[in-house]
């Protein structure tokens, strides 16, 4: 396991290992969105209130759940890089960035073209709007750290460091928004015992659930290996790969 | 007396001096607080009951900026004379001494801040209660506001250009004392109870107080590495 795990996260293996990984999440990533898709646009039934456009959900909730997702997952790489020094988890959380940002970009507009019909506006204050906004500046104010160090060992770092603050103000900025305004209707999937959705709609939206995260593990890796090969560009296998290449 | 607080001192005492050395700038972010919240009445409506309603929220906002100003300077000189790296060689912990400089920097910019604050809260006509509840938030926020915004200007010191950049990864995170410290003023303007928030305030005092310095310190280490 341990032997694994080192090796995988030499840049050479990760390197082999993940072109070898991404046709297959590629693919599953397209059958589950297809299934997805097909059982949430046809199958499933028109909700008895909100009609047809509710079926934005079926973007909408996946994406605002990776938007966290993302984050937390860029916090975990950020603290194995910081702690144990691992270049691989770097360039794991920096590709993960513009992904998130993405994530968040979506769960919002998807999120605003549902409020038109229902709320009767593009944009409310309500809590977890605001709390998402504040998440997307988040992931930009990351963006921007990065980008602006030139050096990019110390670029990694201190983007670890600003991502990690940013993970234990997540919960409270959210708490705080909540406390300040809430009109989003409540969650109705993470009631475990009872969920308060029907199977028929739950079942597409689990399903595009699981694709958005082969989604972003097939995006992530695509722009790690780029990254990997980026900075390794003076090392030897590159100059190996470069030459069976042509 | 261990050498840790002999050390802590010192560095009180030296970063207090420069300040008033050079007494001219510390004026300058009150100031800057005071203009900021001239101008709503300019720009919104000078309507005694619309500028009561604001008033909480535009003079934590002007509050929020002050700070984020003043803050750039935090570490600029001593990363520029070299004494910044002196501070990171010394054998006494780094977070301590980092603690002493966000200290000191409170104590000249952001105590003068709630000092002036009841003479805003009067220019905005607010109420008695809540400008002694006003005086109460930027008692306990503008530490905490302080101890935020050093995390942000440690990553950025070694930044030619930091300034701009500060502000987007240090607003978002000012988010939820301005959220608490804003409701709780309101709240008092409104006859209410306002204890819960000033809690919640020193509560969240209280953890950047502790979390704060160590992610300065490795912020600095990175900025100077």
């Amino acid at each position: 396991m341990w032997t694994f795990l080192h090796k995988f996260a030499s840049p050479k293996h990760f390197y082999r290992i993940a072109g070898k990984l991404i046709p297959w999440l590629g693919a599953l990533t397209v059958l589950l969105m297809v299934a997805g898709l097909y059982l949430g646009l046809f199958v499933a039934p028109p909700d008895y209130q909100q009609g047809q456009s509710y079926r934005i959900m079926f973007i909408h909730v996946p994406s605002a759940w990776m938007s966290l997702f993302v984050y937390v997952f860029m916090a975990v790489a950020s603290a194995i890089h910081l702690i144990w020094n691992i270049k691989l988890a770097d360039v794991m959380a920096s590709s993960s960035a513009v992904l998130g940002a993405s994530f968040t970009f979506l769960a919002l507009a998807t999120g605003s073209l549902w409020g038109k019909p229902m709320w009767g506006a593009w944009w409310v204050w309500d809590a977890r709007l605001t709390s998402e906004l504040i998440l997307l500046f988040l992931y930009l104010g990351y963006i921007a750290l990065v980008a602006a160090i030139d050096d990019q060992r110390a670029a990694g770092r201190a983007g670890g460091v600003l991502i990690l603050v940013g993970v234990v103000n997540i919960p409270i900025i959210h708490y705080s928004v909540e406390w300040w305004n809430t009109l989003h209707q409540g969650p109705t999937v993470t009631k475990f015992d009872k969920p308060s959705i029907h199977l028929s709609m739950l079942m597409p939206l689990l399903l595009m659930a699981a694709a958005f995260q082969c989604f972003f593990f097939t995006l992530v890796l695509m722009r790690a290996r780029t990254e990997v090969l980026e900075r390794e560009r003076r090392s030897a296998w590159v100059d190996e790969l470069l030459k069976d290449a042509g | 007396m261990g050498s840790l607080a002999n050390a802590f001192f010192a560095l009180l005492r030296r970063d207090l001096l420069l300040a008033f050395r050079h007494r001219g700038e510390l004026a300058n972010p009150l100031i800057f607080f005071l203009m900021i919240v001239t101008l709503y009445p300019l720009g919104v409506s000078p309507d005694v009951n619309l500028l009561r309603q604001i008033a909480p929220g535009v003079i934590w906002i002007a509050a929020l900026l002050a700070a984020l100003f003043s803050l750039e300077n935090l570490f600029r000189t001593d990363f520029d004379d070299g004494s910044l790296e002196q501070l990171l060689l010394s054998p006494q912990p780094l977070p301590v001494l980092a603690m002493a400089k966000v200290l000191a920097h409170w104590l000249v910019s952001g105590l003068p801040m709630v000092l002036l604050a009841p003479l805003l809260g009067l220019l905005l006509a607010m109420p008695a209660p809540a400008i002694t509840v006003l005086v109460g938030t930027l008692a306990v926020g503008t530490p905490l506001l302080s101890l935020i915004g050093a995390v942000g200007v440690a990553l950025t010191v070694g930044l030619r250009r930091g300034g701009l950049l500060l502000t987007l990864l240090i607003l978002p995170l000012y988010i939820p004392v301005l959220i608490f410290a804003t409701s709780a003023v309101s709240a008092a303007a409104a006859g209410l109870p306002v204890a819960g928030q000033l809690y919640l305030l020193a509560a969240l005092l209280a953890l950047g107080a502790t979390l704060a310095p160590f992610a300065i310190a490795a912020a600095l280490r990175i900025s100077l590495s």
